[in-house]
Parts: structure tokens; C-alpha cells; sequence
């Protein structure tokens, strides 16, 4: 191949940053008109690379060219004129101005001394959206609009810049299945009318459904070049973890036993007042995993933290054997017997200037075992106890006395699970217990949540990843708009529930 | 009752109400200087201690070479110098912008009572000749309109200024490419950057230009209003200032209508003479409007959402 074919082409990237060599002499090329993904676990490096690429971090050495052309790129600003724009994963709106505006900033059109000119910006959208059939009012609030169609902005805004080589990091994270087909779709129009695509995921089924090529990164390095129609998960996910990883989760027919957790009729309140939850029941028995399929925001969060004592319900109860808890807070539901993984690890789960010793404790410090008369600490059985969760749940740190701050998302989360399933709880609620982490974590946590399910607790499983729900749980109940629409089989077929899960098929029955 | 219907009567006199306009001025300049450097997303406490230094040095150049408009000048660049620390502390490193702005106001307030001492001898450094001074301006005709004449076209030339700059800052911000910018930086940092806007540029320009307005309000407080420098002399009204800015919602004309609110309070203090309310008492009221604005019984009032975090490029 001649350099004449390559969009990109980056050759020798070296970027040390303090304690990490993020990346190592990395080679990275992009065909013209192709769609490359960039996959590997957090901290493999890709970000850095794109962030060199798109002019946002210096390299310590190495050199790009693009398009055949040996360049230099000092700033966002080279790249943009290069041609280059970048979609980011936390997406780089400004909820307060218009769509139009967004789409403008830094190139907008002028009329007078300096003056914002609205119809030209609008002409300049409306002209964009109808070029590539991406719909979007550009007076709307981008505050007011859906994830995807914010998604959409930010596309539409990068092509306004006049990209040919379009970086997107991480995109389907945010979209539902509906609005992931909806951007594939995008995508694949763009190609045709001549765009390069980077595409960065770690979810490799999408990886393998968009994708021309692939580059695989792990620890700063690329382990690996590989052509998508010639590959499968299990490669791509061995390169990534680098040893040979289990993507199904392995687990034996559940043997639910009695009823332990009885939510009946539970209503509840967003924090601005917003019903949430508009009469949700279900049962929890020992021994199953319930999983919450259902798009983000649609009460499953409300339902979660009604049911571990942190959000007051506005009616309904709950019921934990016979004893109703509706009114218990998180201390007295913790002394009850249910555990909480919350979803906001960083912000719910720890104390991030804490050590892990502390955090091991967390919610728990006043029982015997670690403090006497709920007063003075038990620093040695402390000490001991988060000794053995290191152990036994593999939490990757060298010492017990590290602030939860400076572990991995991963190991972060394996500290809170350990936390929680450590108090041999009756129910488990987890929310989102793999967000943001790596395949092997991922891979751990689903069997410990499979282990604890054999041993006798009853799991409520909420995530907004699909496969999770599907892969581990042993009822499917779907949520939409603050009610449980259907409970589902495992193997419900993904079609079905992601009908569901957006308001439309048919209920089966025992929903409530 | 007695004090209410003295109030009552003062408030239809043309000097009240010109004495109020004056008194809001010498809020709003600061106040726009504030609503610049928070929109750009960099909170800035300062402006008591940049007007102060204004004011100090605007009459320590009258008195060295009796040209009102030079010592205008001088007190400008001063307090942008003092607003350029600010800027260099908070966006360079990264400090809490809170503590810089206070430590600028302590600073101030020490840095002008030791020059005094030093350069005069003196607390109180001395009078500037009345000739010398920021003039008043009677608009030709205008100011013999009944009662709107007096109020609003007999004026110091800075309350000119200031409504032109009110204007001015307005309609940049909202209206232009320019303030698009200004805005962008304040809401999304990151958004901006990758949008190709340099970010510490329209930090930097923005916090220097709030030391510039604070610079100008407490050149019209020395050489326009008293004719002198007294310790202290700003007294509060760069942190009222800022009040009336939260108040008017980051918003330059909101904060004006706050300016004149609390203008109409200080008006009504220096009136305490023919009144017969406690002064103290009146001089709480800006200070209980801004606690009632604060606890968002008036409307809640969302700040930049940037305002006071640092920038951080490559950052998420």
C-alpha cells in the first residue's frame, strides 16, 4: 500500500506522563475511506493517541502524517484545518446555547463590526443536515434534546468544520440499541460520500458489526492489527486483556427459593419533583438474579435508591420478608440486610480520599466487628478485614493504606463490590456494576454476582448495557417511563426487549 | 411613621434620584467588570480591592500632574494590574479563585494605606483641587428637562461612560461572535478548546478587563465624587457589586437594575440628615437583598457552569 491511501498515518508516538508510559512507540494508520476501530481496555493508551492526534496533547516524540503529508499538529486548531475533528465521549455541548450555536463555535458567521449572524448560521445547518440526512433543528436548546441527537450535533458540528477524518470516541456508550442502528447508519453514509471514520469502543460486537480494520492497544502499545472481517471477539478480547478471557458468563440454572424482597406499588420522585416511578412491583427470591433491562432514565436509578433507604418513596411499600422497610433509611435497610452497589461509583460508592481500609468499612463501622461500642475503631480488624477483601475479590493495589482515588475504575469498583457482598447480605441491589470498567473486572464481578446468587441472595441487577442484563440475569423485567412493562425470560430474544424497552410490544403476563 | 413618610417625601426629589444614578455607577462598573471575568468562567472577588488601588492612584497621578483624564488613565492600568495577578493566580495556577480575590482585597487595602504613609506622610493624603477633578456635564438642553433633566443629563462624565459601557457589554456579549466566545469559555472550557478558542486568552482579557472597569469606578470615587483618598474608601461596594451581579444573574443589565437598587439605598443612607430611620439600618438593606436573592426567593440564579473551576487542557 502507498502512502497516498493513508488518511492517517502516525508513526512512532511516544507519550510519557507521570508514573505511565500511556503511549510506547505506537504506529497507528488509517486507510481513506475506511472505518478503523480503535479498541482496548481503559488506560491502554487509545485516548491519549487520539488526543495527539487531535492536537490536544503534545507527543514526546513520533511523527503524523495525514493524508500522506508529514504535519505538525499544536492544537486543535491544525487539526480542524487539517481536516481532522473528533467526536468526544463526554460530548463537548454547552447545554444553555442553541443547537446552532453549538454547531458555530469558533467558525461562526458574522454580519457589522462582529455581530452573531442567526440566519446564516441556519442556512449553513439546514444545508449540512439535508447534504447528509442527519435532521436537527438548529434553534433548539441542546440541552432540551436527547442523548443522540446531541450525539448528531456534535457530528454535524465536526463536519461544519469541514472534517474528512472523523474521530469518535467511544459513541455508543451514552445511545440506546435504537440510536446506535441510528448512528451505524450515519456512519455508513458518510463513508460512502468519502469520509474516514476512527471508531473507538470497547464493545467489541459493534466493533465487528462497523468496522473495516482494527487496532488493537493494551498498556500504551498496539498488540495488534487486524482485518474485522477475518477476526471474532474472542481474538480481539485475548489481545485486549491480553490472556484468554471469558465473554459468556458461565452459570447453572438458578434455584430461586422463598420470596425475600416484595416491592409493591412503589412510587417516587425525581429531585425536582418529577414522578419517576409510577407504581412498580415485583418479587425478589432467594437465589435470582432480577435484571432491569431499560434505557437510562426511566426510573430504574429512583427504584434503586428507594429500595437501599436513600430516596423517600410517595407510595407503595416494600416488604423484606415479612418486615415492611419502606421507611427505612440506608443505615437501618444496611442492618436489614441489603447491600447497594450504587452506580455513581466515584461519587456513592466511596470516599475517594479514603484508603481502601476505610473504605472497606464504609456503612458498616459501626457493627462490633470493626469498632467497639460504635465508638472507637477496631484499626487492627479493619486493617485485617480489608486485607482479606483485597485478596479474595483480587482488588490490584499495592497496599491497603492507598487512597481509593489513585486505583483504576476497575479495582474502585471490586473495593465496593467486595464492601457489599462482604456483609452477606440477604438482597443485592446492583446498579450498573460494570460501568466503565475492563473486560477482566468485568469478567470477575459477573462471576462473584453469579457466586453470591448460588450462595442464597436474591440479586436486583440494573444496567443499561443490554448483553449484561441478558448474560446474567434470571427474569428479565423491562422498564419504561417509571413502570415495569414486561417480565421476560432470559432469553428473551434483544429484538423484543428493546421494543419494550421503548414503549412498544406486547406485555406478557404476570407484569404488573 | 415619621421615618417612612420622610422616606416617602425624598422619594420624589430630583436629588435623590440623581444622587442615586451616581451611587449606582459606582456599583455598576465593577459589576460589568464582575459579569466579564464570571462569564469567561473565573471568579473574581477582586473588584473591591482593584477599585481601591484605582482609586489611590488616581489621586496620586492628579496630584503629580493635575490631569483628571491622565489620572483616569492611571487608575485604569492599576486596576487591571492588580486584576492581572488575580488572572495569573487563578487561571496559570490553578489556585482557588476565592482565596486569590480575598487575598487581592487584603492586599489592596494594605498595599494603598502603606503608600499613603510613605509617599505622604499621612492617613489622609490630601485634597486634589476641585478643577482637577472628573467634571460633571450638563447635557445642553437636556438637563432642563423638569425633574428627567437633573436626574439623568447632570452628571459626572463617568456616569456617561457607564451607561454607554452598560450598553456595550450587553449587546457583545449576547449579540456578538466575540461574546459567543466569552460565554463558551465560562459554560464549557473543554467545548471551547476543541472548538479552536483559546481559552486562557479570553480568560486573561476578560479578568484584566473587569480590573479596567473596578480601575475606572474607583477612579470616579476619588477624583470624581470625594476629591480624595481616605483608607478603605471603597467600603464595601466591590463586594456589593458583586452582589448586584449575582442579583441581576450574571446579566449586565440585570445587575444595573440591582445597581440602582442598592444605589437607591445608599442615596436614601446619605440622606439619613432629613430622615429619621437608622442609618444603620438602611445600610443592611443591600447586604439582606443579596441574602434573599442568594437563597433564590427571587428566581434561582444559576451561575456560568464554569464559573470558578480551572482549565485544564487535554481534561474531560
Amino acid at each position: 500500500m502507498n502512502d497516498q491511501q493513508l488518511a492517517v498515518d502516525m508513526r512512532g508516538i511516544t507519550k510519557q506522563f507521570p508514573g505511565v508510559l500511556a503511549n510506547n512507540h505506537v504506529d497507528f494508520s488509517v486507510r481513506q475511506g475506511e472505518i478503523h476501530a480503535l479498541v482496548g481496555e481503559n488506560g491502554a493508551g487509545k485516548s491519549t493517541l487520539m488526543n495527539i492526534l487531535y492536537g490536544l496533547i503534545p507527543p514526546d516524540s513520533g511523527e503524523i502524517h495525514i493524508n500522506g503529508k508529514h504535519v505538525h499538529i499544536g492544537g486543535p486548531r491544525d487539526a480542524i484545518a487539517l481536516g481532522i475533528g473528533m467526536v468526544h465521549q463526554h460530548f463537548m455541548l454547552i447545554p444553555v446555547f442553541s443547537v446552532g450555536e453549538n454547531i458555530m463555535l469558533g467558525r461562526e458567521p458574522a454580519t457589522g463590526p462582529d455581530f452573531y449572524d442567526h440566519a446564516r448560521a441556519r442556512a449553513a445547518i439546514n444545508e449540512l443536515t439535508k447534504r447528509y440526512g442527519l435532521a436537527l433543528n438548529a434553534d433548539a436548546r441542546m440541552g432540551d434534546l436527547p442523548v443522540g441527537l446531541q450525539q448528531r450535533a456534535e457530528i454535524v458540528k465536526v463536519l461544519y468544520r469541514g472534517a474528512n477524518i472523523l474521530i469518535l470516541d467511544e459513541p455508543t456508550g451514552v445511545l440506546t440499541p435504537q440510536e446506535t442502528k441510528e448512528l451505524f447508519v450515519v456512519l455508513r453514509d458518510l463513508v460512502k460520500s468519502g469520509k474516514t471514520i476512527v471508531f473507538i469502543s470497547h464493545k467489541l460486537k459493534e466493533v465487528l458489526e462497523i468496522s473495516d480494520r482494527i487496532t488493537v492497544m493494551r498498556r500504551g502499545k498496539v498488540v495488534g492489527h487486524l482485518t474485522t472481517r477475518q477476526t471474532n471477539e474472542e481474538e480481539i478480547a485475548t489481545l485486549m486483556v491480553g490472556r484468554e478471557v471469558l465473554l459468556r458468563v458461565d452459570k447453572k440454572p438458578a434455584k430461586p427459593g422463598a420470596v425475600v424482597m416484595q416491592v409493591e406499588n412503589i412510587s417516587a420522585s425525581t429531585d425536582r419533583g418529577v414522578p419517576a416511578l409510577k407504581g412498580v412491583s415485583f418479587e425478589l427470591r432467594q437465589g435470582e438474579i432480577l435484571g432491569i433491562a431499560g434505557i437510562e432514565g426511566n426510573g430504574q436509578s429512583e427504584m434503586m435508591e428507594v429500595l437501599a433507604g436513600t430516596r423517600p418513596v410517595t407510595g407503595g411499600r416494600v416488604l423484606l420478608g415479612s418486615r415492611d422497610i419502606t421507611t427505612y433509611d440506608a443505615r437501618t435497610e444496611r442492618d436489614a440486610g441489603v447491600a447497594f452497589i450504587p452506580e455513581d461509583r466515584r461519587g456513592t460508592g466511596l470516599v475517594l480520599s479514603f484508603s481502601i481500609a476505610e473504605n472497606s468499612i464504609l456503612g458498616r463501622e459501626r457493627s462490633p466487628k470493626f469498632s467497639w461500642h460504635e465508638f472507637v475503631l477496631r484499626l487492627v480488624a479493619i486493617r485485617e478485614w480489608a486485607r482479606r477483601l483485597v485478596k479474595e475479590f483480587d482488588v490490584r493495589t499495592p497496599s491497603i493504606d492507598v487512597a481509593a482515588r489513585n486505583l483504576s475504575g476497575g479495582n474502585q469498583q471490586k473495593v465496593i463490590v467486595a464492601r457489599e457482598m462482604g456483609s452477606k447480605p440477604k438482597v443485592l441491589l446492583a446498579a450498573q456494576p460494570t460501568r466503565g470498567v475492563d473486560i477482566g473486572a468485568i469478567e470477575f464481578i459477573h462471576r462473584r454476582i453469579v457466586q453470591e446468587r448460588d450462595e442464597g441472595t436474591a440479586v436486583l441487577l440494573v444496567s443499561a448495557e443490554l448483553d449484561e442484563v441478558r448474560s446474567l440475569s434470571d427474569r428479565i423485567a423491562v422498564m419504561y417511563e417509571g413502570r415495569i412493562v414486561s417480565i421476560e425470560p432470559p432469553d428473551a430474544p434483544e429484538e423484543r426487549l428493546g421494543l419494550l424497552m421503548t414503549g412498544g410490544g406486547q406485555a406478557r403476563e404476570g407484569a404488573a | 411613621m415619621s421615618g417612612l413618610e420622610d422616606i416617602f417625601r425624598l422619594l420624589f426629589t430630583a436629588n435623590l434620584w440623581q444622587a442615586t444614578l451616581a451611587a449606582a455607577v459606582l456599583l455598576l462598573l465593577p459589576a460589568l467588570g464582575g459579569v466579564i471575568s464570571e462569564r469567561s468562567g473565573v471568579v473574581n472577588i477582586a473588584m473591591e480591592g482593584m477599585m481601591l488601588t484605582g482609586a489611590f492612584f488616581a489621586v496620586v497621578a492628579d496630584l503629580a500632574w493635575h490631569n483628571a483624564w491622565l489620572a483616569t488613565g492611571v487608575a485604569v492600568l492599576a486596576g487591571a494590574l492588580m486584576a492581572t495577578i488575580h488572572a495569573v493566580v487563578s487561571i496559570q495556577f490553578r489556585a482557588d479563585q476565592i482565596v486569590s480575590g480575598i487575598a487581592i482585597n487584603i492586599f489592596a487595602a494594605g498595599l494603598t494605606v502603606f503608600l499613603a504613609n510613605r509617599i505622604y506622610g499621612l492617613q489622609d493624603v490630601g485634597h486634589v483641587g476641585p478643577t482637577e477633578g472628573l467634571p460633571n456635564i450638563d447635557v445642553g438642553g437636556l438637563d432642563q428637562i423638569p425633574f428627567f433633566g437633573k436626574v439623568l443629563f447632570q452628571q459626572n462624565v463617568v456616569v456617561y461612560m457607564a451607561l454607554v459601557l452598560l450598553v456595550l457589554v450587553h449587546v457583545v456579549l449576547f449579540r456578538t461572535r466575540l461574546g459567543l466566545r466569552i460565554r463558551a469559555v465560562g459554560e464549557h472550557p473543554q467545548a471551547a478548546d476543541t472548538a479552536g478558542i483559546n481559552v486562557y486568552l479570553f480568560r486573561y482579557s476578560a479578568v484584566i478587563t473587569s480590573g479596567l472597569l473596578s480601575g475606572l469606578a474607583g477612579a470616579f470615587l476619588a477624583i470624581g465624587v470625594s476629591n480624595t483618598f481616605v483608607p478603605n474608601m471603597t467600603d464595601g461596594r466591590g463586594y456589593i457589586a458583586l452582589a448586584a451581579m449575582i442579583f441581576g444573574k450574571w446579566t449586565p443589565l440585570g445587575a444595573f437594575i440591582a445597581c440602582l437598587i442598592f444605589g437607591l439605598g445608599q442615596a436614601i443612607y446619605d440622606n439619613n440628615s432629613v430622615i429619621h430611620v437608622s442609618p444603620y439600618l438602611l445600610s443592611m438593606l443591600p447586604y439582606i437583598l443579596t441574602l434573599v436573592v442568594l437563597a433564590g426567593l427571587v428566581g434561582r440564579a444559576t451561575p456560568p457552569a464554569a464559573d470558578g473551576l480551572p482549565y485544564v487542557p487535554g481534561s474531560e
